[in-house]
């Protein structure tokens, strides 16, 4: 009887040719095709947008874009006075998100002993799972009659020299919106600062601290340059988030079309005039709105473009996956 | 200072593969026993918890010597040495116990700033650290804002002179504002050394400084350790016996065992020590037969 | 007596200043953590004392009264927001498993990269958008809002967070476990579907509870799709309503019931989702934080 696989049959013997087996042609179509979805519906997103958004272009020009022009009873549009709205409400959050996340990621990681350091961490992770229309609610019923009764008329004391900043504090308005993006983007911003503050190497902690540095001299002379361009890309990530924030802001902002001439006074940003106006708007209007989505998107690209190339360079080019 | 030709016992030096060299023999004349105390360790004991990392040391290091803390791997010394720069309480739930007088003052003493003790006792770590945001000079400078030196040409000198004295200038002089990363590792550590001789610590330590080092760069800073002994008192821990007993002049066997960790087996002159060891234990050690 | 270090005496006032600067700096850290954690205490604190007295079986299980008439529920808020996340989960995680498997296995080289960056555009889209381009899209073209339109915006947020996370997870396999499947003759699709991603499945469930978590708190990209309804529904054809959009007329609306509400909804979706993060971290560790 022969033994081995010269005795085999000739159709036992496993295929040696380099034609693909069905199971691995269904395979690589499947995964291939979940990959060309993606692709296409980003195009398509792109597409569609410019399409909608085409009559409006061309009916008001470039002007659109810097134009504080909105009258949509004489169809006059224009972006601007949303562009300075969502400037301002989100590079405030930028701001002070970014302080406070870079304080409170040193408190974790140099100061907090780990009983404390977990829960704190955790507590700030679960503002992330806040959805948007809640922080709008509370925003309005609470932090909304805060500002007006306390917070408020506090800051027109202290800072009403500061050309800006003098105007009567109402529940809704620029400073709100202001405030509840920065709570919003905290813990976007943490996370990753968190991670590459954490990441400074304890050689470089100790060379200065065996100088005889104190501690805040061992974060300022080796952590905080260390960690600098994270941090940056940490921030712009969180600036991301916040000029694409919707909800919230549409609930607490205030919804002017005028372009607000005080900290307190109502505005709009790109993403809430949009949420408010587009339900009753027709024909030229929607177009317009969605003219302003368009360059939403836009501003929203790059700056995500920008945020994840400083990250990557500071994680050395590995990944981070964050919750969003 | 006259040569010391010293005889070596036949017995010991044909089992030990350490030599006592000659320039180290020369230097036993020097009144290393009688310099004064820089620091005194009395009943020195450090822990991490419960865990017991050194025990019950006691020892004076002489001004101006070098002195060499050996030993195998895990048996103590690198945490003995940290309790003298209160690097040691660092760790979590460190602990030391025991005093250590630096030139007659407690460093433990209750209300002394830790930052003041690393201000005149500095440490060379065993991987070279530079900051690598830092230029060749700011890195030098790093230290010297601690002591509140201000003036630009003040730092500017004190910079020149820690580098020469680092056996570092010459190479660098050139580019100052190189980052201090872009370095040969051996140069790195000759300026680690710089950064810390430049805020003039009076005892320099370090923990195994050559051993991320090739053997060329391992050579300079052990000649570089004989001349800066001259200005400071240097304690280092080395796993190199050989390296010991070329540039030390005291030597500190330390051993750590199944029933106590860390703890002081012998203390004396390198020579005698690689020569004529007194415990058993320490004669083991140098002819190889553990560690 | 100490020799005398001559640099050291001149360090009085300076050696002052710099502990002051150190524990000045100690106190911003330590208010920073406060100042971080406070508002969420505030939000929870308010959530419950707002929204429980709202809580109620009318609430649940009955629908919406005339605008203006108290009492009634949000019964088809709740069931339209079931509906839809489950069909964004039935369209989306498929399509995202499929691309995180494809970049895992075919894309470690450029074309991956591409797909990879057009995932990281997908993942920035404003919700907003997402929402306008499912609008015209499909309600455009249909000529009526539907849960179906919802539900594909809510696919869309859906896609670029599992996709990333199945593609970490899956490359996290260790090699030698592909190698020993290949070296017994295994065609690929087998070695990945049948012993690759079924080690990789726990992060991938994990990554798909996260972002279920963050769509069913999702308004913005309904807005345009499923509108919302007054009613209780379950054609998917038709404008359904759903939890968060709810929430967001009742906030703006002139009615103090609707307030109260408002509340009482939110309390329910927050803790859904708290729900849903817990068990997440209970049964898989912390959060998501993956290096290659």
């Amino acid at each position: 009887m022969a033994i081995g696989t010269a005795g085999r049959r000739a159709k036992e013997r496993p295929s040696l040719n380099n034609r693909l087996k069905p199971g691995d042609w269904l395979f690589n179509a499947l995964t291939g095709a979940g990959a060309a979805v993606v692709i296409l519906v980003i195009i398509g997103v792109f597409y569609e947008l410019a399409h909608e958004a085409w009559p409006s272009i061309t009916a008001n020009g470039a002007s659109f874009v810097w134009s504080t022009d909105w009258n949509p009873s004489q169809n006059v549009y224009g972006v601007g006075a949303f562009i300075i709205g969502t400037m301002i409400t989100s590079i405030f959050a930028l701001i002070f998100a970014t302080i406070i996340a870079v304080l409170v990621s040193l408190f974790l990681v140099e100061i907090a002993p780990s009983y404390i350091a977990r829960p704190v961490s955790y507590l700030v992770e679960l503002l992330a799972a806040i959805p948007s229309v809640v922080y709008g609610l509370w925003g309005i019923f609470v932090m909304g009659v805060f500002i007006r009764d306390h917070f408020g008329p506090v800051v027109v004391d202290y800072f009403s020299w500061v050309p800006f900043f003098d105007g009567t504090p109402l529940i809704t308005g620029l400073f709100s919106a202001c405030l509840i993006l920065t709570i919003m983007i905290l813990p976007t911003v943490m996370a990753v600062s968190r991670d590459v503050i954490a990441a400074v190497p304890r050689s470089q902690r100790e060379g200065v601290l065996a100088l005889g540095a104190t501690r805040w001299e061992m974060i300022r002379m080796t952590v905080l340059p260390y960690a600098r361009s994270g941090v940056l890309g940490a921030s712009i990530l969180g600036l991301a988030r916040a000029v694409g924030e919707t909800l919230a802001v549409t609930l607490v902002i205030g919804n002017s079309v005028k372009v607000p001439d005080n900290i307190f006074a109502p505005a709009y940003t790109m993403a809430s005039v949009i949420a408010n106006q587009f339900p009753e708007a027709t024909d030229l209007h929607r177009s317009a709105l969605i003219e302003v989505a368009l360059i939403l998107l836009l501003i929203t690209f790059v700056i995500n473009v920008i945020a994840r190339l400083l990250v990557w360079k500071v994680t050395g080019g590995q990944r981070v996956v964050v919750q969003e | 200072m006259t040569n010391l030709q010293v005889e070596k016992k036949p017995t010991l030096s044909s089992i030990s593969n350490v030599t006592v060299p000659e320039s180290t023999q020369r230097r036993e004349n020097a009144p290393v026993s009688d310099a004064p105390v820089a620091i005194s360790a009395q009943h020195v004991s450090a822990f991490y918890g419960s865990k017991q990392a050194v025990t019950d040391i006691s020892m004076e290091i002489r001004r101006n010597s070098v002195t060499a803390l050996i030993g195998p791997s895990g048996c103590g010394k690198s945490t003995y040495i940290r309790t003298f720069n209160r690097m040691h309480e660092f760790a979590p739930n460190a602990r030391v116990e025991g005093k250590i007088l630096l030139e007659g003052d407690d460093i433990y003493a209750p209300g002394v700033d830790a930052t003041r003790v690393r201000q005149r006792i500095g440490m060379v770590f065993q991987k070279p650290n530079p900051f690598p945001t830092m230029s060749i000079e700011e890195n030098v400078a790093a230290g010297l804002r601690f002591i509140g030196m201000k003036s630009r040409s003040e730092i500017k000198d004190r910079v020149e002179h820690s580098l020469k004295l680092a056996a570092l200038w010459e190479e660098v002089k050139s580019d100052l504002k190189k980052p201090g990363i872009a370095l040969s590792g051996g140069q790195q550590q000759r300026l680690c050394i710089a950064r810390t001789i430049a805020v003039e610590p009076e005892v320099v330590l370090m923990d195994e400084p050559c051993s991320a080092l090739d053997p060329i760069a391992t050579l300079k800073i052990e000649d570089l350790m004989r001349s800066l002994a001259e200005q400071f008192t240097i304690v280092i821990v080395t796993h190199n016996m050989q390296q010991a007993a070329r540039v030390s002049d005291h030597t500190a066997f330390m051993l750590t065992d199944e029933h106590i960790s860390g703890q002081l087996v012998e203390y004396g002159p390198t020579q005698e020590l690689f020569t004529t060891p007194k415990d058993k234990r320490t004669e083991d050690y140098i002819s190889g037969r553990f560690g | 007596m100490a020799q005398n270090n001559p640099l050291l005496a001149r360090t009085q006032g300076l050696y002052r200043r710099r502990k002051l600067v150190d524990r000045l700096m100690t106190a911003a850290m330590i208010g920073a953590a406060l100042a971080a954690v406070i508002p969420l205490f505030l939000i929870l604190f308010y959530l419950l004392k707002e929204g429980l007295p709202g809580l109620s079986l009318d609430l649940i299980t009955q629908e919406p009264n005339r605008p203006g008439r108290e009492g009634g529920g949000v019964h088809n808020a709740l069931i339209g927001s079931l509906i839809m996340v489950s069909m964004a989960l039935a369209i989306g995680v498929p399509v995202a498993i499929g691309c995180g498997i494809f970049l895992s296995e075919f894309g470690q080289n450029r074309l991956g990269g591409y797909v990879r960056f057009v995932i990281e555009v997908m993942a920035g889209i404003p919700s907003i958008t997402v929402g306008l381009f499912v609008y015209g899209l499909v309600v455009v073209n249909q000529g009526h809002f539907s849960a179906i339109a919802g539900s594909l915006a809510l696919a869309i947020i859906l896609v670029p967070i599992i996709a990333r996370i199945t593609e970490e997870m899956m490359l996290l396999v260790p090699r030698s476990v592909r190698e020993a499947s290949y070296a017994l003759g295994a065609p690929r699709w087998r070695t990945v579907l049948r012993i690759v991603f079924p080690t990789a499945l726990p992060g991938v469930l994990t990554g798909i509870m996260l972002a279920l978590s963050r769509i069913c708190g999702e308004a913005a990209p309904l807005l345009f799709t499923a509108l919302g309804n007054q009613f209780y529904t379950t054609d998917i054809t038709a404008p359904m309503d759903s939890l968060p959009r709810r929430i967001y007329l009742y906030a703006t609306g002139p009615y103090d019931y609707w307030h109260e509400q408002a509340w009482a909804m939110s309390l329910i979706l927050v803790t859904v989702i708290l729900v849903i993060s817990l068990s997440v971290r209970a049964l898989f560790g912390s959060r998501v934080t993956v290096r290659q």
